[in-house]
């Protein structure tokens, strides 16, 4: 996932743009229609809404479609989780990155995944501990409900949405490329198979979507990197020579090219990676899936190492496609300026796969890129309808006792909501630079949502009022930075130099929040703060220990 | 929980050992990845020419390919290390209190 907004917004930073309309001339646009990616992609779509039916069945009560019952295995979520980063954009991002600028590619792929281990020794268990269905759970837990959760709720409302309006961009445009259907149609198409998907199968469906599509995408993946390096008697060596003497940039290919220049764009980048991921509430409420806390654990170890390997693949391919997809005979793969490829530039990936496999190869793996969007899509619908039902309308909102199949009622209508509004914004956005949508996505979830939580977890002096003005603090800096930002002001609104000139402005809100949730507690002299403070040792047993946690439910 | 539980549980050696090691342990892994991450970037940022740099006179590989991968290989070593003591030492503390938790009880 962060995989996918990240490299998506470093190619549209780099001219190579993935989601950009103009940049998606006439000359590229009218491939001819794939028939084995079709026939392909209608198995899965079978396939999937075939798990849907059956999660229908078995989800009954609220816990079952927000959290699956709570009876997924750590590796199955570890498996999905990775799904959720091994997206259709850190798939074809990422390579082509790698066949852009080689060495630059794994700097990024290293950004994305040392987040982990960090999310692993900080959240992940206090987070299976603490919460039910959503983050605000955790944050609201001895916070004063109501202004917590609508914070959380306009925070993960904020990243669900740009994320959707990125995706939905983006799958338009690669569906439009791979499939050769009209863009329309591919937006109308994802909204309502996720919206089915959701709706019916709630979270059993959506991590299944997800784990089938994990799976098969790296059975692709390892497929064609065993075909790359079968070709040169699996010796790297000899890719690499090949490789920088085919690539223009030559030898350059092989060390830092200044994509990582100054130290603070460095730090900041750093920053917005690892704890924007911590802030994602579509990764976090992950965790509610799994039973206990060692399962939540042994998920996250799962989903390390399956993301690790996949950008090492990815690595692999993109040094395999300067060679076989740059270097094929008469430039076969090239548009017809004879240097970009078809289609586009970080179409890399899926030429490879008909360098090394045919058609019949290049049909699956085009299946399997749409399947990637449909499953991250559907991931972050159910996160934003969650953030609607379960923290504003039972928690902040609702005047009477909610029960849960009303709850449940408005989750669902929220799913089609949200659905709809990103099929809307995928149509409305088509011509629009997505870029400074995923830099502020990511800004946010780092300064708005991760400072609150990691405080309610840690600090016990956290009060109601500091969370309150400190979450808002860093959602309000991060969107007025990125606005200033040379994404926005300068790429976007066409002044001549930024403002700010970090395109990730993460150094400056994250710490902000942190100073302004710091100092509205320890002057928050209120009755209300006391009770907070004091109610702090009974939380942190039950994050130390999972007593009273909630559990599975019975099958 | 009642106010007397909490500060039972809070008193409990037993608790006070599991959180104290398991807190030190977290926050030493975390501050080692951290290093280790941002050493990478400001060699990136700083002296990117020792990563470009050949491996060997007659390899095409340079350091930074080697260095970068065992990065990758290092964050996940970590997380199986940490999930390996929390869900083996850390658990049977966990469970050792909790046993005793109820014996209290009844």
């Amino acid at each position: 996932m962060l995989g996918k907004y990240l490299s998506l917004f470093m190619l549209t930073a780099t001219t190579f743009a993935f989601a950009v309309g103009a940049d998606l001339g006439e000359g590229t646009k009218a491939e001819e229609i794939n028939i084995p990616a079709i026939v392909m992609f209608f198995i899965f779509v079978a396939a999937t809404l075939g798990v849907t039916y059956w999660a229908s069945k078995k989800t009954k009560s609220a816990k079952d479609f927000y959290t699956a019952g709570g009876g997924i295995t750590g590796t199955q979520n570890g498996i999905a989780i990775a799904g959720d980063y091994m997206s259709a954009a850190s798939f074809l991002g990422i390579t082509g990155m790698v066949y852009l600028k080689g060495y630059d590619g794994l700097i990024f792929s290293i950004g994305f995944l040392v987040g982990w281990p960090i999310i692993l020794f900080m959240i992940s268990e206090q987070l299976r501990n603490l919460g039910k269905y959503t983050f605000a759970d955790v944050t609201a837990y001895r916070l004063k409900q109501k202004p917590i959760r609508i914070l959380a709720a306009l925070g993960s409302l904020a990243v669900v949405l740009l994320y959707l309006i990125a995706q939905m961009v983006g799958a338009g445009k690669l569906i439009e490329i791979l499939f050769g259907l009209d863009y329309e149609f591919a937006v109308v198409l994802v909204g309502i198979l996720m919206i089915l998907y959701v709706v019916f199968g709630g979270m059993l469906a959506t991590t299944w979507v997800q784990i089938i599509k994990a799976v098969l995408l790296l059975v692709g993946t390892t497929f064609m990197a065993l075909m790359v390096m079968s070709k040169f008697g699996f010796s790297l060596d000899a890719l690499f020579t090949k490789a920088t003497e085919i690539h223009p940039k030559g030898v350059s290919i092989m060390s830092p090219g200044g994509l990582v220049s100054d130290p603070i764009s460095a730090i900041s980048l750093g920053i917005a990676l690892m704890f924007g991921t911590a802030g994602l509430p579509h990764i976090l409420m992950r965790f509610f899936t799994v039973a206990d806390a060692k399962e939540a654990r042994k998920s996250v170890f799962v989903a390390t190492g399956l993301i690790g390997y996949f950008y090492v693949l990815t690595f692999i391919m993109g040094f395999g496609a300067i060679v076989l997809v740059l270097g094929a005979e008469n430039g076969y793969y090239l548009a017809a300026d004879g240097e970009t490829l078809k289609g586009m530039n970080n179409m890399a990936a899926v030429w490879l796969a008909h360098a090394v496999g045919g058609d019949y190869f290049l049909g699956f793996i085009s299946a399997v890129a749409f399947a990637t969007i449909l499953a991250v899509v559907s991931g972050l619908t159910l996160a934003g309808a969650s953030a609607v039902s379960h923290d504003l309308y039972a928690n902040a909102f609702a005047t009477s006792k909610v029960d849960e199949a009303k709850e449940m009622k408005v989750s669902r209508m929220a799913t089609i909501a949200i659905g709809i509004a990103a099929i809307f914004f995928g149509i409305a956005f088509e011509e629009q630079n997505i870029a400074f949508v995923v830099a502020l996505a990511f800004t946010i979830a780092a300064s708005a949502n991760f400072p609150v939580l990691f405080m309610s977890i840690f600090w016990k002096n956290l009060t109601t009022r500091g969370a309150v003005i400190g979450g808002y603090v860093g959602l309000i800096s991060a969107l007025v930075l990125v606005i200033l930002g040379p994404v926005v002001w300068t790429s976007i609104l066409g002044n001549a130099e930024a403002i700010v000139p970090y395109k990730f402005p993460a150094v400056f809100s994250v710490p902000m929040a942190f100073m302004a949730i710091w100092f509205f507690s320890i002057t928050d002299k209120s009755d209300d703060a006391a009770r907070c403070i004091e109610e702090f040792d009974a939380q942190d047993i039950r994050c130390q220990t999972g007593i009273g946690a909630e559990g599975a439910s019975g099958h | 929980m009642t106010k007397e539980q909490v500060l039972a549980i809070k008193n409990n050696p037993k608790y006070q050992k599991l959180v104290g090691t398991r807190k030190k342990f977290a926050w030493t892994l975390t501050i080692i990845m951290l290093v280790v991450y941002y050493a990478f970037i400001m060699l990136i940022a700083f002296s990117p020419e020792t990563l470009g740099a050949k491996i060997s006179p007659d390899a095409m590989m340079t350091v930074g390919i080697p260095a970068g991968v065992a990065i990758l290989v290092f964050a996940f070593a970590m997380t199986g290390f940490y999930v390996k003591r929390a869900n083996g030492e850390f658990d049977d503390l966990l469970n050792d209190l909790k046993n005793d938790l109820e014996k209290g009880a009844n």
